[in-house]
């Protein structure tokens, strides 16, 4: 069994996608291990693995063999509402293209996973969390009214807002100029400096060393370990 | 999620797309207005034969000429004028038929009547004093001509209103009926249109009379009325007996009359416009059905517009089971709004076309309700599939559909 300060433990975990002749190997036999409250950066070419990787371990799709430990629990072979309940309760997203829901106000984007949890005070948890990312002055603001680096603050406020014990980044600047890139990264240090596990995935060099710890992929293999 | 927060999340999204909204809650809208106004205008016309046929009475017997239960060799119903005086005469008798009140024979055809001020073409029946009791009119002004004026030929008539004022005749007034002078001895009691025709446009004289000088000699119906309403299954029979008696017919089957009570009109009527009332509801359900295919096509696109919000939803927690709910209840209140709203449209028809056009409409809380309960489940069913597609999108397709 994994040690209990270890928050992720996956254990040779396969992913193939397809079958037969068409059948591609994304991950193969990929081991990893983070500790609660690490901050992490894992890179790779593309089509290397990486937002394979980044599914697994926000428990959005199951690996074809192997083992996935979260916070000492088996999630590897959970049903689908299972998955759903782990990943509100525990896990916050950030993705590359932001994903906010344009007819929604940032206040409204950031409430989303509380509507799924039946939690009350949902609007001052979500102040609380756009303050966090320095947005208390945006809240009733569409997406379409925000930069893109307000957007990607918007985004991380809705991944914290449920006080998750993992936030997962796919690219998180990917779609951002240097000097939003640097707020979004400025946040995301804060929050790990806060106790809170991160996990950067990223083909940009520069994203990489905000993580305490960086591993690279490649062709779906775990390939060397560098400490910061 | 909770219930009132899915209901929001619909509205919101269902008011995103407003036109695209309103044309699908057409669609039941229509279905539910159409069943709700069909029904209503067979409800009332179901409604008004019945008043039509029970005002005439329930005790009443017509024997009319020709035989319909073998029509193919008696050629249909009044093809031989097989009913004579002495059928008449017979069904008198108080012997062998005790339980037979009324007898009028009828003989009948139009003819243009002629006052001293005006011209006027009305049905002229020829009858006998049993008229009054088999039609169940009564007498307005004079009197109606009696057992003594049939025998004697006499030339006498008497009048509905409608006719009397277009003549501007009264009782004493002389009138001309195929230029022979008839003398207006009574006007009958009005009793308004009842939609036969109108019932006050007659005339009737007495039959001798009328086989005399106006229609030759036949009778073409016979009127009875039982001593009661209780006795109307043995006054059928007996007449039955006796008519088959004067027509020297020993086999049943074979008889060239045919006697309908009021009853058996009624039944027929009512099982015709009932008939016609599931044709039309039929048809109009079948345009429900049509607006809850729509309701499906249009969930359908929503959840192919709405993949990446569907898969970023799921990421951020929801459940199949909230997916599912969230595009049930969005199909099920754009029907809900339909169904309403074709209520409201289904009372108006019901309000306007009474007053627009002379078609009466019944709308009885019945079909209201039915029809808006089968508009919720069409688009409760028609919602399903739609809503099963949003709950099995995989979250890692459905975001990357951006
Ligand atoms: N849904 C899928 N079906 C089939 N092949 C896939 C699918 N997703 C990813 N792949 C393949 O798996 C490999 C890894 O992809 P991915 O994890 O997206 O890499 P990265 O994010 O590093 O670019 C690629 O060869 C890609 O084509
Ligand atoms: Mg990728």
């Amino acid at each position: 069994m994994p040690a209990s300060e270890e928050l992720i433990h996956l254990d040779s975990i396969t992913k193939v996608y397809g079958a037969g002749d068409g059948a591609v190997a994304a991950l193969q036999e990929f081991s990893l291990t983070v500790a609660s409250g690490e901050s992490l950066a894992v890179m790779g070419p593309s089509g290397s693995g990486k937002s394979t990787l980044m599914n697994i371990l926000g428990c959005l799709d199951t690996p074809t063999s192997g083992r996935y430990w979260f916070a000492g629990q088996d999630v590897s072979r959970l049903n689908e509402t299972e998955l759903a309940h782990v990943r509100n309760r525990r896990i916050g997203f950030v993705f590359q293209q932001f994903q906010l829901l344009p007819k929604l106000s940032a206040w409204r984007n950031v409430e989303l996973p509380l509507l799924y949890r039946n939690v009350r005070d949902r609007r001052s948890l979500a102040l609380q969390a756009l303050d966090q990312v320095g947005l208390s002055n945006r809240v009733d603001h569409r997406p379409s009214q925000l930069s893109g680096g307000q957007q990607q603050r918007v985004a991380i406020a809705r991944a914290l807002v449920t006080n998750p014990d993992l936030i997962l980044a796919d690219e998180p600047t990917g779609n951002l100029d240097t000097a939003s890139s640097r707020d979004v990264l400025a946040v995301i240090r804060e929050l790990n400096e806060q106790g809170r596990t991160i996990i950067i995935i990223t083909h940009d060099p520069e994203v990489a060393p905000v993580a305490q710890r960086t591993v690279h992929v490649r062709d779906g293999r775990l390939v060397e370990q560098v400490a910061a | 999620m909770s219930l009132l927060k899915t209901i929001e999340t619909g509205l919101r999204s269902l008011l995103g797309h407003r036109l695209r909204s309103v044309l699908t809650t057409l669609g039941i809208l229509f279905g539910v207005a159409a069943v709700i106004a069909t029904v209503g205008i067979g409800q009332a016309s179901s409604d008004s034969v019945t008043a039509r046929i029970t005002s005439l009475g329930t005790n009443l017997l017509t024997i009319s000429a020709g035989s319909t239960v073998s029509a193919g060799v008696f050629g249909g119903a009044g093809s031989a004028n097989t009913l004579t005086m002495a059928d008449v005469r017979g069904l008198q008798d108080k012997v062998s038929a005790p339980d037979i009140g009324a007898v009028a024979p009828v003989t009948q055809g139009r003819a243009s009547i002629v006052s001293s001020s005006a011209n006027w073409s009305t049905t002229v029946s020829g009858s006998t004093d049993g008229w009054l009791v088999t039609n169940t009119r009564t007498i307005g002004s004079g009197t109606f001509f009696n057992a003594n004026d049939v025998a004697t030929r006499a030339q006498v008539i008497v009048i509905g209103t409608t006719t009397a004022s277009n003549l501007g005749a009264g009782v004493g007034d002389i009138v001309l009926v195929k230029q022979i002078p008839f003398q207006v001895v009574g006007v009958l009691a009005p009793v308004g249109s009842q939609g036969f025709g109108n019932q006050d446009d007659l005339a009737v004289i007495p039959i001798t009379t009328a086989q005399d000088e106006l229609f030759g000699g036949g009778v073409q119906r016979i009127l009875l009325s039982a001593t009661s309403a209780g006795t109307i299954g043995s006054a059928y029979l007996e007449a039955n007996q006796i008519l088959l008696q004067t027509h020297h017919l020993s086999d049943p089957s074979q008889a060239d009359f045919t006697i309908t009570t009021q009853t058996q009109v009624l039944s027929t009527a009512q099982a015709v416009t009932q008939t016609l009332t599931i044709l039309l509801a039929s048809v109009a359900a079948i345009s429900l059905l049509v607006g809850g295919i729509g309701v499906m096509n249009i969930m359908l696109v929503s959840v192919t517009e709405r993949t990446s919000e569907i898969g970023l939803r799921k990421a951020l927690g929801a459940t199949p089971v909230d997916l599912f709910r969230q595009f049930v209840i969005e199909a099920g209140m754009l029907t809900a709004l339909g169904g309403l709203l074709g209520v409201a449209t289904g009372l108006a028809v019901g309000y306007i076309v009474p007053r627009a056009a002379n078609i009466a409409v019944t709308i009885t809380a019945l079909p209201v309700l039915v029809a808006v309960g089968v508009a919720v489940v069409v688009g409760l069913i028609f919602g399903v599939y739609p809503a099963l597609r949003a709950a099995r999108l995989a979250p890692i397709e459905a975001l990357r559909a951006q």
